[in-house]
């Protein structure tokens, strides 16, 4: 690309993103759909334009950036629906809606606001859900990702994915930092800031933690920090190198890779810190490691073969299953909360991508187009994969559905972001 | 406005998806002289000095004429063998600890930036696990040597290309008190 240009571009960047995103580091950019997107109309609630921020703009940005909804038009339509009983199924099946929303937003006398909100399916003309909300000014933005997650779970059968969170590493410069976001990127926050690398964050399945890797004593060493308090603890602290944690579903135990006995090998720990006890031997590289959704297994990526490539493992011993044979490169797998099978970063000429294996076919599936693709972490309900594309050391963070049709760009201003990782479904 | 964007960003993202590494590694100058320990790496450990004891006016870790002074082994794409062309280097401190038994060394693994972090911050500690055990085939004992990794996480060249790559897939070895 022409030096011009892109200076051309990075000042469109600085020009306009605060335009679009005032809150949000990370700017999302749709660059693929569904072929199927359900035609989904959102009306704006009745009074909502005395709420500067509103509701309806984020719930129909959230459903759009899935790739599974287009939206359909309201103008003309008059009058406007303000509850599910006002919906007409002829007048919106005319503009080949599927699904209609309507609601309306009423000040209370205490400065809350009560929220409420219908969703009519218009082909099959019943009403999918009424629910209503009382809330804060502030409360808005979650609230409005609620109502995306319970359109989305009705509409496509699997939970919405709108209120989670998730972590990445940003390197601006010598410096690193930690970040954790809403998953449309709004309101980032720091949680460790370093001059010296950051790595591997992964969130306890509860999310009230972050392990994570830090070179800050001039090696690697794993912490285990609280988002609530910003305490944290040197869970894994040994001779050698710490690194590569992976919690365990029931959040008390966390699979490392040390080196503290030789070559990288897989260890567990307890998430209070403490004696590590070895998990595998083998006489090369074993690291990477990520349990299975039951805790029965984990997942690594191993050497043993001569090259690359990801076993299984039982936590109670025994021997290794390798599971990847096409390539000489296939590391970093992520299970699938469903049980069903793995991301992971395959290699084929060169190009680093993101595939998915089936564990029922054994198929592998190529999701990306590489160069660079790595770190996928799936987000809660399996249907998408966030990854980061590192090329040319300015790695922006990309996902991708489970079926490779929809792919999403999250674009930050100016830091080199890598290493994202989903966080759970919030406790309901 | 936001569709032009959008199309800017798309542009951005593909004209960066353009270059097509090559797997061939390209034959690569050893810089070591001149570049030694990387940036905020130095560790902690007794003092070197006076152990040499050959003339007592150089010290054959900084001499330029002496192979000692250099200190880099570079690695193939994806390998941790240490390759023939190194092996005198390797063999020379590896007999400059067995003769210096108050020395203590460092050995610092890396990786290219290609592909996993972790993978690589193995891959890095199994090229330092590698010169290390040829060392202590030569009579270094284990004590002298200890072995770190950095993975992909200080490139000493900041490029993106095979000559980049091919200088980051190293072995540094830091004397302590250097």
């Amino acid at each position: 690309m022409p030096r011009l240009l892109r200076h051309v571009l990075s000042f469109l960047l600085l020009a306009f993103l605060p335009v679009f995103a005032a809150h949000a580091q990370l700017t999302i950019e749709i660059v693929g759909g569904a072929g199927t997107a359900i035609p989904i109309v959102i009306v704006p609630f009745e009074s909502e334009s005395n709420f500067p921020l509103g509701i309806t703009g984020i719930v129909g940005a959230d459903l759009t950036r899935s790739g599974l909804f287009k939206l359909v038009d309201y103008a003309g339509v008059s009058p406007r629906p303000t509850r599910a009983e006002d919906i007409q199924p002829a007048v919106w099946r005319a503009r080949n809606a599927d699904a209609v929303v309507a609601g309306s937003m009423r000040s209370l006398s205490d400065g809350r606001v009560e929220v409420r909100f219908g969703l009519v399916d218009v082909v099959k003309q019943t009403v999918l859900v009424t629910m209503s909300y009382t809330v804060t000014p502030q409360q808005f933005r979650v609230t409005a990702h609620k109502i995306a997650d319970i359109i989305y779970e009705k509409l496509t059968g699997d939970p919405g994915i709108f209120s989670t969170r998730i972590a990445y590493i940003t390197k601006q410069g010598p410096r690193y930092q930690l970040l954790v976001a809403d998953a449309d990127g709004a309101d980032p926050q720091t949680i460790v800031t370093s001059n010296e690398p950051l790595l591997s964050p992964k969130w306890s399945p509860d999310g009230s933690r972050l392990a994570y890797v830090s070179f800050e004593n001039k090696k690697p060493v794993v912490y285990v920090q609280s988002l609530a308090t910003g305490q944290r603890m040197a869970v894994a602290n040994f001779r050698g190198s710490n690194s590569s944690p992976a919690w365990s579903p029931d959040g008390r135990r966390l699979a490392v890779t040390l080196t503290k006995d030789g070559s990288s090998q897989i260890y567990i720990v307890s998430a209070d810190g403490g004696s590590a006890a070895r998990l595998l031997t083998s006489s090369g590289i074993d690291t990477e490691a990520a349990f299975t959704p039951d805790g029965g297994a984990i997942l690594f990526t191993s050497d043993r073969g001569g090259t690359p490539q990801i076993y299984r493992a039982s936590v109670n011993g025994g021997g290794a299953e390798r599971l990847t044979f096409d390539g000489d490169y296939n590391v970093s797998a992520r299970p699938l909360p469903d049980g069903k099978g793995f991301a992971f970063v395959h290699r084929a000429a060169n190009r680093y991508q993101i595939a998915l294996m089936d564990y029922a076919t054994r198929q592998v599936q190529v999701l990306t187009d590489g160069p660079d693709d790595l770190s996928p972490s799936v987000a809660p309900n399996s249907k998408l994969i966030i990854y980061a594309n590192e090329g040319g050391g300015r790695g922006i963070l990309a996902a991708v559905s489970s079926d490779g049709r929809v792919k999403q760009r999250l674009v930050a201003p100016s830091a080199d972001v890598r290493e994202p990782a989903w966080g759970p479904l919030p406790r309901q | 406005m936001r569709n032009l964007l959008s199309a800017a960003f798309i542009a951005v993202v593909l004209a960066g998806c353009q270059s097509t590494p090559t797997q061939e590694s390209a034959p690569v100058e050893d810089k070591s002289a001149t570049a030694t320990t990387p940036g905020g790496a130095s560790t902690g450990g007794t003092s070197s000095t006076g152990v040499s004891g050959t003339s007592g006016t150089s010290n054959p870790l900084r001499d330029p004429s002496n192979i000692l002074s250099k200190r880099s082994v570079y690695f193939d794409f994806d390998s941790y063998v240490v390759r023939d062309e190194f092996k005198p280097l390797v063999e020379a401190h590896g007999r400059y600890l067995q003769s210096n038994r108050n020395a203590r060394m460092t050995i610092q693994g890396n990786a290219d930036e290609r592909g996993s972090h972790e993978y690589n911050l193995a891959l890095g500690q199994r090229r330092a696990d590698s010169v290390k055990r040829m060392m202590t085939l030569l009579g270094a004992t284990d004590t002298q040597i200890e072995t770190v990794s950095f993975g992909k996480e200080k490139p000493r060249n900041q490029g993106h290309d095979e000559v980049a790559w091919a200088e980051n897939r190293r072995d540094d070895m830091v004397y302590a008190g250097e």
